[in-house]
């Protein structure tokens, strides 16, 4: 302001304008599309572009749901409601309504279905413990029953197998506690582990085991020579090899013998069973979650071992972790499940033959823990040596140190990847209908191949896609509030 | 394991130290698992011998000299069922090959787009592309290749649709069939072709020949690439000096193109379109059915894992950065391809690296829609006429291990290359 002018100027304005109304351009609606769809021409041209597509979409399936037909037992029928109804084409959901049972359980019995429904029902409450936080302790407990309880539901046969190796475990278990007072941690698990085997081994044959292993060594070795002289074999290695006890597998054939005795026995007294199903009448979802959950559960404390196994210093424990890990990644999980159906028969003794879908389960679980592992190692990479070196000098031994410092924070590094591969893992589990289980998919493809049903695709492939799409995308959704949960830094 | 050392250093050494001290129970543990190791080597390798004693087989490859004696539908290279099951297995493995290669091309494509336009101001655009991410990663793999499998088959019209002069259906700019036997689409064809040359010949996997036309094409676009190149960098060498940068769009495209358009042009380079003859079409190149369902499948659902990785890494890259580059005065743009971007591949690139070795393990699902891969020839159809499960199944899980250690080697190098060199 010039000095001309000060004197003349006498007004201060003493009150507030009144806010004006920002333009209207600049508020609600008109500024939020303006900042989310029309920002620039790029963008204007996406929006429009997009919203084009999602509208042709929507034309185009509207039709399709509008006309869907859930009355009807084959797919000429559906076609022919719908075309009375005037619709050009139309969803037939009935195929999923006839199939529902064979979708959902496969060929399990049909008046059994409540044994797998009430294990479904059980197994939320015992994992609810697990996933939540705010709920009692006690319930743990239960958890940890439920395996047990589950397979006896789902399989059926005599309650006293699974009593019986609860008892079994639950003495090991106690073995451990008390030796682990004592002396350190892998003898104790040890002890415990001898501890379960005579009970239920027999404790004899199992002392003349051992005789026939030492006495067995040179033929061993000799086993190992025939290793290296591949083809043609040198015929003494094999006779030396077969003629051993142990080696021939005499040990693991008579692995549990006092087992199925007791079973009998216990049996005899107090006879309680549930009429017992094989598992090859299970089928549909029933098979995806028995496969997944149990892979699951036993992939991660697998993947953890492996992953210990390949941070550890033992050259020997690290090299037999990283040659596992990494062939097991190398491979796709298709050749293992065809290892476990066709191949397995020749890797154990001659005349064994146990369950495809125990066996499909092991392979799951082994191909999910290799890479559990590779996730774990990365949160085990990631803690600061500092942590290691805190642990050692307090005095902790390995195992008290990896359990009470290094893997809780190492866990809740690689909760994400963890997740990731559980996800994988139940996803993965239909590739198991290749070899000739009847999980969604085979259901599928079968009643595909059914004359009634020929033609029919979308409506079996969105209802399977669906229910899969539930279980992953809650997964997923449980990793984020548990990354939420678990975070303590403040950022 | 924890270095503890609690016993006494140089004190006299007693048996029970090789359980309680540190220093030596680490011998005794990896001696007993050395001993349980070998122990189940060795019954493992007795149960095997045995069993195939007692299934009166021996255990040998020779069956890879023999003739096949099935045909392969999709043929990179010349192939007959009176070749040997050698040969049909190197066929699958191309097939493998070839469709890993595609399907890693159009999952990094799709993923690179997907991840920027999730992460884009634009509301429906981000909106459409959650949808897609969350679509195809919560819904398994083998659900997809059915699905497009499907559609390949049943949802597109039969080549008769295309005949007449009320066809239903009608070509693509007339040179592409979508037809439900597969897509036809032009192939380029010489009039002055320089033919073959026989590289070799082995008698387990049959005669090999290579195209003089298509490897001397290949010399050029890699003697362009390598040229134009070196004009860069004689441009930046020139704005280092003078602080003018010469204008090379026009020469760089001219060096790219020119030399392979004159060569193509001098071979007589036509295209050859599918015709309708008879019940289908003929000529052009036939994507079949197994295949497109494989790639479609495949490289979109991977893709949506891409994405992920790829908001991931750009997310990573703290907002300093960019607020950094922005106050150099660089634009948008440049932000991005220079500042950005070189970051976000450090930790874009090793996910990455997993995702190409998943696409090539989970060619492995070609089953499922008759796609001939490296599973289907050797571990399929070659197992169950010869009966050796044993050899054609570690044969082929051998052959799948080198191939991920291969490509995981090579995009580590890669890795090792961009990554951040710390001093």
């Amino acid at each position: 302001m010039s000095e001309t002018n000060a004197p003349t100027v006498r007004y201060v304005r003493d009150a507030m304008l009144p806010p004006q109304r920002p333009p209207v351009s600049q508020i609600g609606a008109a500024r939020w599309l303006r900042e989310n769809l029309f920002d620039g021409w790029i963008s204007t041209i996406l929006t429009v572009v997009a919203a084009a597509v999602t509208v042709w979409l929507a034309m185009k399936i509207a039709p399709w749901l509008i006309h869907s037909v859930w009355n009807a037992n084959s797919l000429a029928e559906c076609r022919q409601i719908v075309t009375e109804a005037g619709g050009a084409s139309g969803a037939c959901w009935a195929v999923i309504r006839v199939n529902i049972n064979q979708l959902i359980y496969g060929f399990y019995p049909s008046d059994l279905y409540w044994r797998p429904n009430l294990a479904f029902v059980l197994m939320v409450v015992a994992a609810a413990p697990i996933l939540f936080q705010g709920l009692p302790r006690k319930m743990l407990w239960f958890s940890v029953l439920f395996p047990f309880i589950g397979f006896w539901l789902i399989w059926g046969g005599s309650v006293w197998v699974p009593v019986l190796v609860v008892v079994g475990l639950g003495l090991a278990l106690g073995a451990v506690t008390m030796a682990s007072a004592t002396t350190s941690t892998l003898v104790s698990v040890a002890s415990g582990l001898m501890i379960f085997w005579m009970i239920f081994g027999d404790p004899l044959s199992f002392a003349l085991d051992i005789v026939g292993l030492v006495l067995g060594l040179p033929t061993l070795s000799l086993g190992i020579g025939w290793l290296w002289g591949f083809v043609p074999y040198p015929s003494i290695g094999i006779e030396a090899v077969a003629l051993n006890p142990v080696i021939g597998g005499g040990a693991v054939r008579d692995i549990l013998p006092v087992f199925g005795p007791a079973v009998a026995q216990l049996d005899q007294l107090m006879p309680v069973a549930l009429q017992s199903v094989p598992s090859r009448d299970f089928g549909g979802f029933l098979i995806s979650l028995v496969i997944g959950v149990t892979a699951i559960s036993m992939s991660l404390p697998l993947g953890i071992l492996l992953a210990l196994g390949r941070q550890s210093d033992m050259p020997l424990i690290k090299g037999v972790s990283v040659v596992f890990i990494e062939v097991v990644r190398g491979v796709p999980l298709i050749t293992l499940l065809f290892t476990a159906s066709i191949l397995l028969n020749y890797f154990l003794p001659p005349g064994t033959n146990f369950d495809l879908i125990l066996r499909v389960i092991i392979m799951t679980t082994l191909f999910a823990s290799a890479y559990m592992a590779e996730v774990i190692r990365g949160g085990l990479a990631a803690l600061p040596r500092g942590q290691y070196e805190a642990a050692d000098s307090l005095g902790l031994d390995y195992w008290k140190a990896m359990r009470l410092i290094i893997m809780p924070q190492a866990l809740k590094i690689s909760i994400p990847g963890i997740v990731n591969t559980f996800i994988g893992l139940f996803k993965d589990t239909t590739l198991v209908s290749f070899v000739g289980i009847f999980d969604p998919i085979g259901r599928a493809n079968a009643i595909r191949a059914n004359s009634d049903w020929q033609g029919v695709y979308w409506e079996l492939f969105i209802f399977i896609g669906a229910i899969f799409f539930i279980f992953c995308f809650g997964m997923s959704r449980y990793s984020m509030y548990l990354e939420r949960r678990l975070k303590t830094d403040h950022r | 394991m924890a270095a503890t050392d609690s016993g006494t250093p140089g004190g006299s050494f007693r048996i029970g130290m090789l359980l309680t001290d540190t220093r030596y129970r680490s011998y005794t543990i990896q001696i007993f698992v050395l001993f349980c190791l070998m122990l189940s080597v060795a019954w493992l390798l007795d149960n095997t011998v045995r069993n195939l004693q007692a299934l009166g087989k021996d255990f040998s490859f020779v069956f890879l000299w023999s003739p096949a004696g099935y045909d392969i539908n999709q043929m990179p290279i010349d192939y007959s069922s009176q070749m040997t099951h050698g040969r049909a297995a190197l066929l699958g493995l191309l097939n493998t090959m070839i469709l890993a290669v595609l399907s890693c091309a159009l999952a990094t494509v799709l993923g690179v787009l997907a991840g920027v336009a999730r992460l884009s101001n634009n509301w429906v655009v981000a909106r459409l592309m959650t949808i897609y991410v969350e679509m195809f990663r919560n819904i398994p793999l083998l659900v997809w290749i059915l699905i497009f499998g499907a559609i390949m088959t049943e949802a597109v019209p039969a080549p008769s649709a295309f005949r007449g002069d009320d066809a239903t259906a009608s070509m693509l700019f007339d040179a592409v069939a979508v037809t439900n036997r597969g897509i036809y689409i032009p192939e380029p064809l010489f009039t002055r072709d320089l033919g073959h040359v026989f590289l070799g010949s082995s008698e387990t996997f049959g005669a090999f020949h290579l195209s003089i036309t298509w490897s001397l094409f290949l010399l050029i676009v890699i003697a362009s690439v390598l040229a134009n190149r070196a004009l860069i960098r004689h441009a930046t060498r020139v704005q280092n000096a003078t602080g003018n940068r010469p204008k090379t769009w026009w020469k760089s495209i001219l060096i790219l193109i020119g030399p392979a358009a004159l060569y193509l042009a001098a071979l007589g380079l036509h295209w050859g379109y599918p015709e309708l003859r008879g019940f289908n079409f003929q000529g052009g190149i036939h994507l079949r059915n197994s295949f497109m369902a494989m790639w479609l499948g495949l490289g979109i659902y991977t893709g949506a894992f891409i994405a992920e990785i790829v908001r991931a890494g750009i997310l990573a890259i703290s907002r300093g950065q960019t607020e950094a580059a922005f106050a150099l005065g660089l634009q948008p743009g440049k932000t991005m391809r220079l500042v950005i971007l070189p970051q976000a591949l450090r930790v874009i690139v090793p996910p990455l690296i997993s995702q190409y070795l998943n696409i090539t393990k989970n060619t492995s699902l070609g089953l499922a829609v008759g796609y001939m891969d490296l599973r289907s020839t050797l571990g399929g159809i070659t197992i169950n006429q010869t009966g050796r499960e044993l050899e054609g199944m570690m044969l082929m899980m051998l052959t799948y291990l080198v191939l991920s250690l291969v490509i995981s080697s090579l995009m580590n190098a890669y890795n090792a290359r961009v990554k951040l060199k710390e001093r």
